[in-house]
């Protein structure tokens, strides 16, 4: 009986436990639907516009980068379509294990791996990465059926800048190329970061990098549906018409250069395989006909990450193939100077066109001989001849007696040593030398003395002078253009591609030097007997139009006194460079250009041809030269020969 | 001659409660077809389940109580040697040692011991019903703890978890005394920094990003901020079946097995949701009252435990998934893919029809 009691008051607290078990259990069931009435009722339209955040991705749309075209309208960059193979690297657990099984699907060669790498290290911000570009129709429709398998790869179709003539006209076009870490934070800067959420390259020299805001364009979006992947998916069957319109992609604007493709081609030629600068101006304009650096490189190799080995060598060559000589190289202007520094006694009033001196093969001053070039000397010597046979002792007196403020006061005003203003960045000053510059250069009191000797050095374009070949062009273009300076440009105008609108770059004279005509006569016409009976005449010997010039020769090493400079005696790189400046024809000038040929010994001989080729080009209609035709593959333009 | 066939097999399965659990199994498959578009082969594979599943259930519903007495503790060393097997040689899948190659297949050892501990632990209280004294409850926790603390280190947290409360609810439903209940609460809470010293740091990280998912939204945080979203967004009627962008723009993880609820949740809102938490209240209702009207100790303890034990999934799982509770590996019962787990549920379904079946045959 007791048991059975017992057995029953067990059962009744049994039952008592499982009735707390059940209080529990609608307790907790009742926090559940709690729960989910807070998420599903109360945050719903939180969580939904969540929901829509995942679902829906804004994907940039890249706009169609301006092209760059001669003056002609020959393309000197434009665009292809292609597609590319990219990863997006927090998208992918085992990189190397996906790139290798990637490379069982398209091909990927060691070059690409290395590439990939690079662009990984050099681009830390940058999660999306192309492995392979310029993929095949095949390897496309493979890497399709296989992308499942591969979260976070990608095949994308891409606008691939193009620069159809490879090395022509390399220095002035420039490239692009990825955008890295610094181009981020300009970009960011320039509060330009929404418009750049397409594009993966940008202007990093020449044009491509100055004209950057034309070309670059304005991005478009589109909304999208994506999975978690990150991948677009076929929207068939959900709400695609939540997708809201799209902005277009604007695309940038077309560059038309003042530059002549032909003419540049020309004077690439004429060069040869000397290293040097050429620039060729239109002195009523300032618009740049031909701008040459020799040796020049292949723009498109740099364009989706140059590879180690192309990249050394073309950064490691003695060559120095990437320097923008014409822009940022400087040289003494030698005996180029020289018509300067007469033009200056004339208007100072120092010299009479008629006043000779005698040049006994030196000049002394003090006790230092200054030499001739010639060793037996130029005889009585007036101004005239004094730039036809390019007499240094004329010059050294001169110089004397004009002291090197008046010099450099009265050059300067020919653009030495002074910013040009072209529209490509990263132009080099340079030197126009004067006691107030060596103040300002040098540290110790005695180096920052102004030493009269120095003036005699300045007076003939050696020294301290240091200036650009652009500088050199800007200053004889000025001579020909009597003396108003207009500024060197490139671009002649930027036109809209889809209204064809253009927006001209108007010639802007920037100085107009007051010269009195009759000095101006005086020494142009020494310069076209220069070209006609002096130190040009065998160049510019049987040309068919009459041309003002002067020649050049710039020590690379100052030569001790009494020194003789013997050419073979001295290593290449520190032989002699070779300059000419020319305008044409004489009486109406339409084009003016500085030359320069490195090591290259006398003006004369080595850089008065070049001009010579270059002028017969432009003003004998374009004989020697077929035009250039953009090449419609992908291969290297080459035209030097 | 058909009738009487349907009638002596279906004599033992309790109608009630072989009706919600295959409305909930069927909701289960409904929501696996969209989970799983993927992977088709994953909804046959789990039809396959279900078959096996239900055969078990009904095997299971045949056997009488006593014969479950009897084989108690054969099974709970059984299992128990399994899991050392599994501890010395394993497979090792995701990081974890679960699993038992038998050749044919390979299965979860941890998975059995949730049936195995509560009918060892019933049958142990059974056995000294008249001598209930605090020694007995101490052994009862050392029979407990092993086990527990076997799975807890393959590391399976969730699973451990299930046979831990699978366990408990025998000893308190044997009628732990109140203050023990409260003091073992204090100890618990006293020894979580040990606790927490044990714990990996996966593990670790878990609880942490519950507290503040978005600490790691791409890490640990990344389930439970994209379970919620799924939720949320599935508003009160849903997106509708096949429509759930969350589910099939693969932003939820484990979308067929462990976070399955969420799918379901996106798609069928908070009305389906309701009929979920109504569906699982019915069956541990009607659990416990078979366990209320079970003849013996033995069998109103394990009815009550394997009841209470269903109860400890669904919440754990959809207390996960909607964000309320860290993320540990329980599956939603008659829900998730995985054929262990649906083998383990409807063995436990069966059992409970058993020992409602044979109640009044024991009595006399």
């Amino acid at each position: 009986m007791a048991e059975i009691r017992n057995t029953q008051r067990e059962l009744y607290y049994f039952q008592l436990r499982l009735g707390v078990a059940g209080a529990v259990v609608m307790a907790a069931f009742a926090l559940l639907f709690t729960r989910f009435v807070y998420l599903q009722v109360v945050q719903h339209q939180y969580y939904d516009t969540k929901a829509e955040d995942n679902r829906i991705s804004i994907m940039p749309m890249q706009p169609n980068r301006g092209l760059i075209l001669d003056r002609n309208g020959v393309v000197l960059a434009r665009n292809y379509s292609a597609y590319t193979l990219e990863l997006t690297l927090s998208k992918i657990a085992d990189l190397d294990a996906t790139i290798d099984a990637l490379s069982a699907i398209v091909d990927i060669q060691p070059k690409d791996r290395r590439k990939f790498q690079r662009l990984r290290e050099e681009s830390k911000g940058l999660d999306n990465l192309p492995l392979r570009t310029r993929l095949t129709d095949e390897e496309v429709a493979k890497l399709a059926v296989n992308r499942y398998r591969f979260p976070g790869v990608d095949i994308k179709g891409r606008l691939f800048r193009q620069y159809p003539l490879g090395e022509s006209a390399s220095h002035v076009v420039g490239y692009i190329s990825r955008i890295d870490d610094r181009d981020l934070a300009r970009i960011e800067e320039a509060d330009q970061s929404a418009n750049y959420k397409g594009t993966d390259h940008i202007g990093k020299t020449g044009l491509e990098q100055s004209y950057e805001r034309e070309l670059h364009g304005t991005t478009g979006f589109r909304q999208m549906e994506t999975d978690a992947g990150g991948h677009i998916v076929d929207t068939g069957g959900r709400n695609v018409g939540l997708l809201k319109p799209t902005a277009p992609a604007v695309s940038g604007n077309n560059l038309s250069l003042t530059l002549d493709i032909g003419l540049q081609q020309a004077a690439e030629r004429a060069f040869g395989d000397n290293r040097g600068a050429l620039v060729a101006i239109e002195p009523s304009t300032g618009g740049i006909l031909a701008f040459v650096s020799k040796p020049g490189y292949d723009p498109n190799l740099f364009i989706d990450g140059i590879d180690p080995v192309n990249w050394d060598a073309l950064n490691n060559s003695p060559d120095r193939p990437l320097n923008n000589r014409a822009l940022t190289g400087l040289y003494p202007p030698g005996s180029t100077f020289k018509p300067y520094m007469a033009l200056a006694a004339l208007e100072l009033g120092k010299r009479t066109p008629a006043q000779t001196i005698f040049d006994p093969g030196y000049f002394m001053f003090g006790s230092n001989r200054f030499r001739d070039d010639k060793a037996s000397g130029h005889g009585y010597v007036d101004m005239h001849k004094s730039i036809v046979v390019s007499c240094d002792t004329y010059y050294y007196m001169l110089a004397n007696e004009l002291g090197i403020d008046n010099m450099a006061r009265f050059i300067g005003q020919f653009g030495f040593g002074a910013r040009t203003g072209i529209d490509v960045e990263g132009e080099f000053i340079g030197v126009l030398p004067s006691p107030e510059w060596k103040q300002k250069r040098f540290k110790k009191p005695e180096q920052q003395r102004w030493y009269a000797g120095e003036t005699i050095s300045v007076g003939i374009g050696q020294g301290y002078n240091s200036y650009t070949p652009l500088q050199l062009a800007q200053a004889v273009a000025a001579l020909a253009n009597d003396g108003v300076i207009y500024r060197p440009h490139l671009v002649d105008y930027i036109e809209n591609p889809k209204t064809g609108e253009r927006s001209y770059v108007e010639p802007q004279a920037t100085r107009t030097i007051p010269l009195k005509p009759k000095n101006l006569e005086v020494i142009k016409r020494a310069m076209i007997d220069v070209n006609r009976e002096g130190t040009g005449a065998r160049a510019f010997a049987g040309a068919g139009y009459m041309s003002a010039g002067k020649t050049g020769t710039a020590q690379v090493v100052a030569l001790k006194q009494n020194e003789k400079y013997d050419e073979k005696r001295v290593a290449e790189h520190l032989r002699d460079h070779a300059l000419f400046i020319a305008f044409a024809p004489a009486e109406n000038p339409t084009i003016a250009l500085a030359v320069l040929v490195e090591n290259a010994g006398f003006g004369a001989r080595a850089a008065a041809p070049v001009a010579r080729q270059v002028l017969d080009y432009y003003l004998l209609g374009k004989r020697a030269a077929k035009p250039a035709d953009p090449a419609p593959a992908l291969k290297d333009d080459d035209t030097d020969d | 001659m058909i009738r009487q066939f349907a009638e002596r097999l279906t004599a033992k399965i309790d109608a009630p409660l072989f009706a919600v659990v295959c409305s909930i199994m069927l909701l289960g498959l409904a929501t696996l077809y969209s989970a799983a578009y993927q992977a088709p082969s994953r909804f046959g594979a789990q039809a396959l389940n279900v078959l096996l599943a239900l055969a078990l259930m009904w095997a299971a519903a045949q056997v009488p109580p006593q014969a479950f007495l009897r084989y108690a503790i054969p099974a709970f060393v059984t299992v128990l040697v399994m899991l050392v097997c599994v501890a010395l040689f394993g497979d090792v899948r995701n990081g974890a040692r679960r699993w038992l190659p038998l050749g044919f297949a390979s299965i979860q050892p941890s998975e059995l011991m949730k049936i195995a501990m509560p009918l060892m632990l019933a049958r142990y209280f059974h056995r000294h019903e008249q001598t209930l004294r605090v020694r007995e409850f101490a052994i009862a926790f050392v029979l407990l703890a092993v086990p527990t603390w076997m799975i807890a280190r393959q590391p399976d947290l969730g699973t451990a978890l299930l046979v831990a409360s699978a366990g408990f609810y025998v000893i308190f439903l044997a009628g732990l005394s109140w203050k023990l209940i409260a003091g073992g609460g204090a100890a618990i809470l006293a020894s979580l920094p040990i606790l927490w010293g044990v714990l990996h740091d996966y593990q670790r990280r878990r609880f942490l990003t519950l507290l503040d998912p978005s600490s790691d939204p791409l890490g640990a945080g990344y389930h439970i901020i994209q379970s919620t979203i799924a939720v949320g967004s599935g508003g009160i009627t849903g997106k509708g079946w096949l429509k759930g962008t969350q589910t099939h723009l693969e932003f939820i993880p484990e979308r067929a097995t462990d976070f399955i609820f969420a799918v379901y949740s996106e798609e069928f809102g908070l009305i389906g949701n309701s009929i979920l938490l109504v569906l699982y209240l019915t069956l541990i209702m009607r659990g416990l009252m078979i366990a209320a009207n079970a003849p013996t100790f033995f069998t109103r303890l394990l009815a009550g435990a394997i009841t209470l034990t269903f109860f400890t999934y669904a919440l754990v799982n959809m207390g996960m998934v909607s964000g309320l509770l860290p993320v540990v590996g329980v599956p939603l019962p008659f829900v998730s893919y995985g054929g262990t787990s649906l083998v383990t549920l409807f063995l436990g379904a069966g059992i409970l029809m058993s020992i409602q079946y044979h109640r009044a045959l024991v009595q006399t």
